[in-house]
């Protein structure tokens, strides 16, 4: 039940990139077409769903005060906390060359289309977010793999969603200063209030 | 009168035509001739673009349905004000009371709104539509009868200007301009929307609207508790409760839903479905109450009631730009706006009447349930399809 309340509020109350507008660069970047979203979508979700458990560890058994006493009783005081930065994002872009790789591979059209927001995915702020409010949260493990999980599944949801309303307002007759990034900032921002509805909700 | 009016009309046409002194007002002077007379000059932009349906017509139809509501609402604002001063009320003087607290609102709601539709209308030379019409008048009815004015301009200036202009107007917005107004309300001043001082129009009665009462929970059922505050089923049924000047009365927007249904202005499709997933949600929920007095127990034909899910229901969802177009689309979209608002109002002890925003979180989706239907209907046609020899070639192209 715990981890069914920590995964409904990373997908709807806090949405990684709704409310605390994480990732935002791809997120305004690569919603032109609902085809593309969908498979920037996939990556984050599975970018952020190995990251953040991997960083976990990394965390846990290497870099928090005090972790490193599996080694050596001497080292018990040892506190590399200050990698935590530069250990994750190593991490961070390990996975994301690998998931790189797999579109090259599988799905040419779509790594075209991505473009360079693909690697770019390494500095996504909402992949380094999710690692991070893992720490500051303290997370367990079984929390911190469910937490990115779904915070990808709600950075997914927001993009596509995005995607098809940019794919709608084609049509409108939206004014030509306001054209492109403009009205899709407004649309966040819509968004947001939306999913502001679900503030406060916890089973 | 009408020759008189027409007389003039033609009088001043001149002046905003090609080469008029006026021609930059002409939206101005479309909207009052088209208003007063059928022109034989038919929309050709904006809301039926999916309908070959007139939408001045369709926007009218709408402003009938929404008549019955009005007027029950009217009498129960005063109604209950009456009551919350310890008068014995009596039927002339609720309505009285009632239009002092409702003209006030459409007024601010229609000047306001009709003045940027104006506006926008002039520098962007489009059309002024009949749409806001309906949109103020809703906006009208979903507003608790205590708001005060000036919010109320200020969040129908962002929701007709940020919910609708800026995507050009009536029939390309995305989420409904009401409901971006209410929400624009409810997350900018909580005050004066959320609470149980708002909803009687006294000033310092507090009266909890039901569903703030049902949050709260209680050791006796839940519905014994309500009746010991003057909510009885069949009270919320015909709208003698606390709530928004247009959602309480169910019986009456019960003979609205029968007038859009008949002139097919509001989707069946979107309406069965909203209600199949509201009862479903609800049944569930009252599976999952541990005691009676539990607020998960609400019976519900109560969560039918209460609240503004039957008004959400009939005028919100039905909205046909900011709904989903499809068939098969409007079905889930009526489901899942169902659920939600069920949803939102128990396990959201912030907003207890969440319908209104969990149609709005619907909007942002519809476009995308569309999306999904239209590429599986593609799918199942392209399988059906029995390609000849020769095109082989170039479907595999």
């Amino acid at each position: 039940m715990e981890l069914v309340n920590l995964a409904l509020k990373a997908i709807f109350v806090e949405n990684i990139l709704l409310a605390f507008f994480l990732g935002m660069c791809s997120f305004l970047a690569v919603s032109k077409q609902v085809k593309t979203a969908i498979g920037l979508g996939f990556a984050v979700i599975f970018v952020l769903g190995i990251t953040v458990p991997i960083n976990w560890l990394v965390h846990e058994f290497l870099l928090k005060s005090g972790s490193l006493a599996w080694v050596s009783p001497a080292m018990a005081e040892v506190d590399l906390s200050f990698l935590n930065f530069i250990a994750f994002i190593a991490v961070i872009a390990a996975m994301v060359q690998l998931v790189e790789m797999v579109i090259e591979k599988t799905s040419t059209g779509l790594y075209h289309a991505l473009g360079i927001y693909l690697p770019l995915i390494t500095v996504n702020c909402s992949i380094l977010g999710g690692s991070l409010f893992m720490v500051e949260r303290s997370y367990s493990f079984s929390e911190s793999l469910v937490f990115g999980l779904s915070s990808g599944v709600g950075w997914a949801l927001a993009i596509i969603a995005l995607a098809s309303i940019r794919e709608k307002i084609r049509y409108s007759n939206v004014p030509p200063a306001l054209r492109g990034l403009g009205i899709t900032m407004l649309l966040t921002g819509l968004m947001s209030i939306g999913f502001m509805s679900f503030s406060g909700i916890s089973l | 009168m009408q020759q008189l009016l027409k007389g003039l009309l033609e009088r001043v046409e001149p002046l905003f035509e090609k080469g008029g002194k006026l021609e930059k007002m002409y939206p101005a002077y479309d909207a009052f001739a088209t208003l007063a007379f059928v022109l034989p000059n038919r929309t050709h932009a904006g809301a039926h673009i999916r309908d070959d349906f007139d939408s001045k017509r369709m926007m009218v139809t709408v402003i009938f349905a929404l008549i019955p509501c009005t007027l029950v609402g009217v009498f129960n604002i005063g109604f209950q004000r009456l009551l919350a001063m310890g008068v014995e009320p009596a039927f002339g003087p609720a309505v009285v009371q009632g239009l002092i607290r409702f003209l006030p609102i459409l007024i601010v709601t229609y000047a306001v709104g009709l003045g940027w539709e104006f506006l926008f209308a002039v520098i962007r030379r489009h059309e002024v539509s009949e749409g806001f019409l309906v949109s103020g008048f809703l906006v009208a009815l979903i507003v608790p009868p205590s708001i005060p004015l000036w919010q109320l301009a200020v969040a129908t200036t962002f929701g007709v200007i940020i919910g609708k202009e800026i995507f050009g107007g009536t029939g390309m917005n995305i989420f409904n301009p009401a409901l971006v107004v209410r929400a624009f309300l409810f997350f900018a001043y909580p005050a004066q929307i959320s609470g149980d001082r708002v909803w009687v129009a006294l000033d310092g009665y507090a009266s909890a609207s039901p569903l703030a009462i049902v949050a709260e929970g209680a050791e006796a059922p839940i519905v014994d508790v309500l009746a010991a505050q003057g909510v009885t089923w069949f009270n919320s049924f015909i709208g003698l409760i606390p709530g928004s000047i247009g959602e309480t009365s169910t019986l009456a927007i019960l003979l609205g839903i029968g007038l859009l249904l008949i002139t097919g202005v509001g989707s069946w499709r979107i309406m069965l479905s909203m209600l199949a997933g509201g009862v479903v949600m609800a049944g569930i929920l009252n599976l999952a109450a541990p005691h009676p007095g539990h607020f998960l127990a609400l019976p519900i034909h109560y969560h039918l009631t209460l609240g503004g899910f039957a008004f959400g229901l009939a005028y919100m969802a039905t909205d046909p730009v900011s709904a989903a177009a499809t068939d098969t689309g409007k079905l889930i979209y009526g489901f899942l706006c169902g659920v939600l608002s069920i949803l939102v109002r128990i396990l959201n002890p912030a907003f207890p009447e969440g319908v209104m925003l969990a149609i709005l979180f619907m909007n942002m989706f519809a476009p995308l349930i569309d999306h999904f239907v239209v590429r599986s209907n593609v799918k199942k046609r392209l399988a059906r399809a029995t390609v000849p020899a020769t095109a082989d070639a170039r479907v595999t192209e």
